[in-house]
Formats: C-alpha cells, structure tokens, sequence
C-alpha cells in the first residue's frame, strides 16, 4: 500500500514535469527527444557544479580570510 | 408578477419600471434593495458594490507559461523543418507540383500556431453532440488514430455529460413537449421556410408579434428583429455610422462588433477594457481635436460596449458610461447579447441590474442565440430609429428574415419570463441563476482558483495559465462526465488561457456539486490552485469600487 503510494506521487511529480514544460502535447517520440535533452543538459550542469564548486568555495574562503585575517595581524 | 400594461400613450414612462422593482421583485441574497429615486434624471440609482476580480498570477506561472510556449514553438520548428525536407507526411493543404514555381497560395507561417499547437490538442473542441444542449446531453465518442489530424468515431455515445459550456442561461434548450406546444403548433402553420428577405416577401405577423413582444420586455419604444445575432452588429453597425464618424470600442469586443465597426468605414479608437478614464481622455481629445487632418467636427462619436464579456466575466461600467456620454454628447451602443435574460431581477438585462433608464442607452442590442434558446438578434430603441432600420439595414435589405417556430419560441421564452403567461417560471428561472451563479463562484473562490469577472455574471472564466494543462483539464473534465469550453491563445491573451463555464438556470445543486468536486480533485491534481486569497469571508481582500454616479 505504501509502494503504491509512492509509486503514485512520483508518477504525479512526472505528469507535473510534463504539464509545466508543455511536452505533455508532443508525441511519444518527440517526448523521448525531450527527455534525452533535458536529463543530457541537467546531467551536465550537476557534473560542473560537482567539480567546480567546492574548489570556488575554498578558494573564495581563503580569499575572504586573509583579506580580514591579515588586516588583524598587522594592528598588533 | 405580471408586468403592468407599459405601452400609454406611445411612450414608456420610467416610473412603471419602478413600480416593477419597487414591489419586490429585485432581490438579491434574499435583501430586497430600497431604491432611491435621486430627482429628475436616472430616477432609481441601487448603489449597489460593484466587486469584480482580475488576479494576476504569481510570477513563476507567466515565466513557467511562456517556457511551456518556448518548448512547443521549438519543437514546431522541428516538426515544419521534417514537413518542408520530405522526412515526414504532410498533413495540411499544399498547392499542386504545377504550382510550386507560382505565388505561394498558402502562408505556412500565419498557420505556424494551428499547424504545430493547436493541433496537437484539437480533440477538445468541435466535439459533436446529439442531443439538445440542456443541463446535460450526449456526446458522440471520437478517437484519432494519427494525432488529431482525422478522427473516426466509435459509435458508442457517452451519456448525461454535465454541460457547462452551454449559453443555455436560463434553461429555455429544452425540449419538454408541453412546453414547446405552441412551437409544434407555428411549426405545422408555417413550416420551416422563409425563403425571402424582410423587405420583399418575408415579413411575417409573426415578426410584428415578436417586435411588439421585445419592445414591451426592453421597456423600449420599438424594436426589430433579424435572424441572425452575429449580422445583427455586423450589418446595422455600417448602416448607422460611416466615414467621419468616430467609434471608441471596448478593447475586448467580439468580433461581430469589430466586423461591423470595420466595415463601416468610420475610424476606430479602442479604449481600455471597461476603463473610465480611457474612455474619457479619448472623448476629450476627439472633441478637441476633431478629425485627424481638416480638424472638424465627427459627424457622430458611438461607444460600442457590451453588457457581459464573454471571455472575461466582466459587466460594463453602465452608469459611468452613460454619464460620460451625456457629458460629451456621445451615443451609446450596448451589445447585450450575455446579459439579456441573465441579469437583472427581472432578466431584462444590464440596464435593469443598474436600475437605469432604457432611454438611457441609445442603441440596446441583444441576441436570442443565449437566454431564449432560439437563433437571432434583435435592435431596440426609439421608434425613429428602428423605423431607419428597418430601411437602411444590410440584413433587412439582403438577409433571409427569421423562421417562424423560432420566432415562436421567442415569443414563448419572453412571455415565460415576464410572466404573461400566467406562471411565475421565468422569475424562477432568473432567481435560480443568480443563486447558481452565486453559489458556484463562492465555492470556487474558496478552494482557491482565479477566476475573472464580476460576481453576478453567469459567465465563470477559470484561468489555466499554462498550455500544456489546457489539453489535459478539458480531456479529464470529458473522463469524469464533465463538458467544458477550454479557451487558447487566439482568443485570449497568449498567457491567459481558461476554461469558461457557463453556469445555468437548469442546472440542479446536485450538478454543481459534482461539478465543483470534480473541480476540486482536477485541481489539486493539476496543480491549478494559483489564488494567494482562498478564502471569501474577507471580501476586503478583493478589489472593491464603489460606484458614485455624478451628474
């Protein structure tokens, strides 16, 4: 019973999907086409923000540090 | 609650129409509303609240729309590119290979919408029925097996659909034998055919009958009928108005109105929808500065509005108007073709709803094609007029005249609702569709949709937003039973699209309720809830003018 629960709120996230990006109209194929694209381009900017990322958070916390961690060093 | 003889001495006197609401017939929510006669000129002024709503939706749904429209146009594109190289069967009009070298027939691009979107979603409309469109009726079933291009029906028909698209206002589709007893009758003594126009041979006593009849009902001195309600405007507009005359028309005006104004060679000004100020800075700059190069005078300046919006629910602003065109010395042309029959106490109309004066308006236009469940159009007015009409006009001149059971019918729907017939139906009617109407938008406004449009108008438009949900409330309204009108772009602003129901006085609460759980699931389901005020105990929350009429 709680499979089908889930089962059938994802089925409802999906059909939202497909109501807000209007390929509910297309047909099957065009809708494959759709969906290849969409997963292709969505893989690919959760693969740059996976890489990049935390490099630029380190990166702009160490900027950040020294410029206040500094400025308290030279008052002594 | 028969109307008191109104025709002495030729002329209609105001005060009968006072009698008539002064007895208690103008109730609204089981208040009846004192009137107020205000000295000599618009005698009785209801200062009744004037509530209409036009929510805007949240940002994301505009941006979430025209994403939802970029997605279709792309693959649109896709689509005409695999027509144009041959990759895929055309399905729409092309011109001969002997005429491929000539000028192109067909503008690919203009049907660039029809071809790729609508297309898609066309087995929600142009849906055959075959039954009487009433409360309820029967649908053939169709399927299509090449994506709505062709569709073939099954023969099986889907019974007893909720019919909430019909503009069957006041439930006179029906075809109760008692009731239409007299039609039966006109039927078997005139038969169908008229088969001519109104100046020559086709001017019946039955149409003299009716003309009396709708004069009466309008409290109007005389009135003329024609068979059709869409060449009713299209073909008296051009006959009262022409080169340097002026007309300003409501922005969202039907297309019989914009026909006419076009046609009649006079120079058009659109102002604002229901906009007072609009209306009013572009009087004040015609009468300024006349006409666009020799700067004289127009000849005439008309205001076409109408009673009901069809698409947006909306009244017009009576009062305001009327004053305004008093002030300018304008002419009014009101299309009454939604409200005559659906609002008002007694179903005469915006004119009553307002409490005003007939002889306020200069042209009452209205059709029978929705209220009276009938065919045709009618003008009222002043004697001189209809008398110029019924000379001048393109219709009575060139067009078939109205056959005689349908003028019969009329004939029955009108004296139904004034009550000459001896029975208090036609003011039951009336009243059950202001409790329907009431009724239905309340509890649509509580569960959180938008809708548009005064809260007296039958007319509910439910805004979908969204195109890809258009396609898919219509076809699951059709699974659970439910018949609706879904409106796209061409006929409504490209982000606006809606269902519209038409709420009628036929329909039982039994029917609303189904409709409106029905409403309720689609809506969670869809995700159509777009409404920040969901509840309507706080009408401060709604945008709110009072009207107060200056003379």
């Amino acid at each position: 019973m709680d499979i089908k629960r889930v089962k059938d709120y994802f089925y409802w996230l999906y059909f939202q999907y497909l109501l807000i990006t209007c390929s509910y109209v297309l047909e099957p194929w065009e809708q494959s086409m759709f969906h290849t694209i969409t997963v292709t381009v969505l893989a690919m900017v959760l693969y740059t923000a996976y890489v990049f990322i935390p490099i630029h958070v380190r990166l702009a916390f160490e900027f950040f540090s020294q410029m206040f961690g500094g400025q308290s060093e030279s008052t002594v | 609650m028969a109307n008191p003889s109104a025709v002495c001495n030729g002329h209609l006197h105001h005060q009968k129409q006072n009698n008539l609401l002064k007895s208690g017939t103008s109730k609204k929510n089981g208040i009846t509303k004192g009137i107020k006669k205000n000295g000599v000129s618009n005698g009785s002024l209801s200062k009744k609240a004037f509530i209409e709503h036009f929510e805007q939706a949240p940002m994301y749904v505009a941006v979430l729309t025209f994403v939802g429209f970029g997605v279709g146009t792309i693959f649109g594109y896709l689509r005409d590119f695999m027509r144009a190289w041959g990759l895929e069967k055309r399905n729409v009009a092309t011109e001969r290979e002997q005429q491929k070298d000539f000028v192109p027939l067909y503008q690919d691009f203009e049907n660039f919408y029809t071809r790729n979107l609508y297309m898609r979603i066309r087995d929600n409309w142009n849906r055959p029925i075959c039954s009487v469109p009433g409360p309820q009726f029967d649908l053939m079933e169709r399927v299509t097996d090449d994506y709505n291009w062709t569709f073939r029906f099954t023969g099986r028909t889907i019974k007893n659909v909720i019919n909430m698209g019909s503009y069957n206002y006041l439930g006179f589709a029906e075809t109760d034998a008692d009731a239409l007893k007299t039609v039966a009758k006109e039927l078997q003594k005139y038969g169908t055919g008229i088969c001519s126009t109104r100046q020559e041979m086709g001017n019946l006593d039955k149409h003299v009958e009716l003309e009396k009849l709708v004069a009466r009902f309008l409290g109007v001195e005389d009135a003329m009928v024609f068979g059709m309600g869409f060449a009713t405007n299209s073909m008296n507009i051009p006959a009262l108005v022409g080169k340097g005359c002026l007309i300003l028309s409501d922005e969202l005006n039907h297309t019989s109105l914009v026909l006419g104004a076009r046609l009649s060679g006079a120079t058009i000004r659109i102002f604002k929808h229901n906009n007072i100020q609009s209306l009013e800075s572009l009087l004040r700059d015609a009468i300024i500065y006349g006409q666009p190069r020799s700067r004289r005078a127009w000849r005439k300046i008309i205001i076409l509005v109408e009673g009901i919006y069809s698409m947006e629910g909306s009244i017009v602003r009576l009062p305001e108007i009327v004053s305004l065109k008093r002030k300018y010395k304008a002419y009014l042309y009101l299309d009454e073709a939604h409200s005559i029959g659906a609002v008002g106490a007694t179903g005469r109309g915006v004119v009553e709803y307002f409490g005003m004066n007939p002889d306020d308006v200069d042209v009452l236009m209205g059709t029978f094609t929705k209220s009276f469940g009938a065919a045709g159009g009618y003008i009222a007015g002043k004697k001189d007029l209809v008398d110029f009409l019924r000379t001048h006009s393109h219709s009575a001149v060139y067009a078939t005249s109205m056959c005689p059971p349908v003028a019969e019918q009329i004939i029955r729907a009108m004296k139904c609702l004034m009550g000459l017939d001896g029975t208090t139906q036609g003011l039951q009617r009336v009243q059950k569709l202001g409790k329907n109407t009431r009724y239905f938008r309340r509890r649509l406004h509580e569960m959180g949709f938008i809708i548009y449009g005064n809260d007296d108008s039958p007319v509910v438009p439910l805004l979908l937003f969204m195109p890809g949900k258009i396609g898919a409330f219509a076809r699951r309204m059709l699974e659970k039973n439910i018949g609706v009108v879904v409106v796209g772009f061409p006929a409504t602003p490209i982000t606006e699209s809606r269902a519209r129901f038409c709420v009628s006085a036929a329909h039982t609460r039994e029917m609303l309720d189904t409709v409106l759980n029905a409403l309720d699931e689609l809506g969670d389901f869809l995700q159509l809830k777009y409404s920040r005020y969901s509840k309507s105990a706080h009408p401060e929350l709604y945008e709110e003018t009072r009207f107060e009429l200056e003379d």
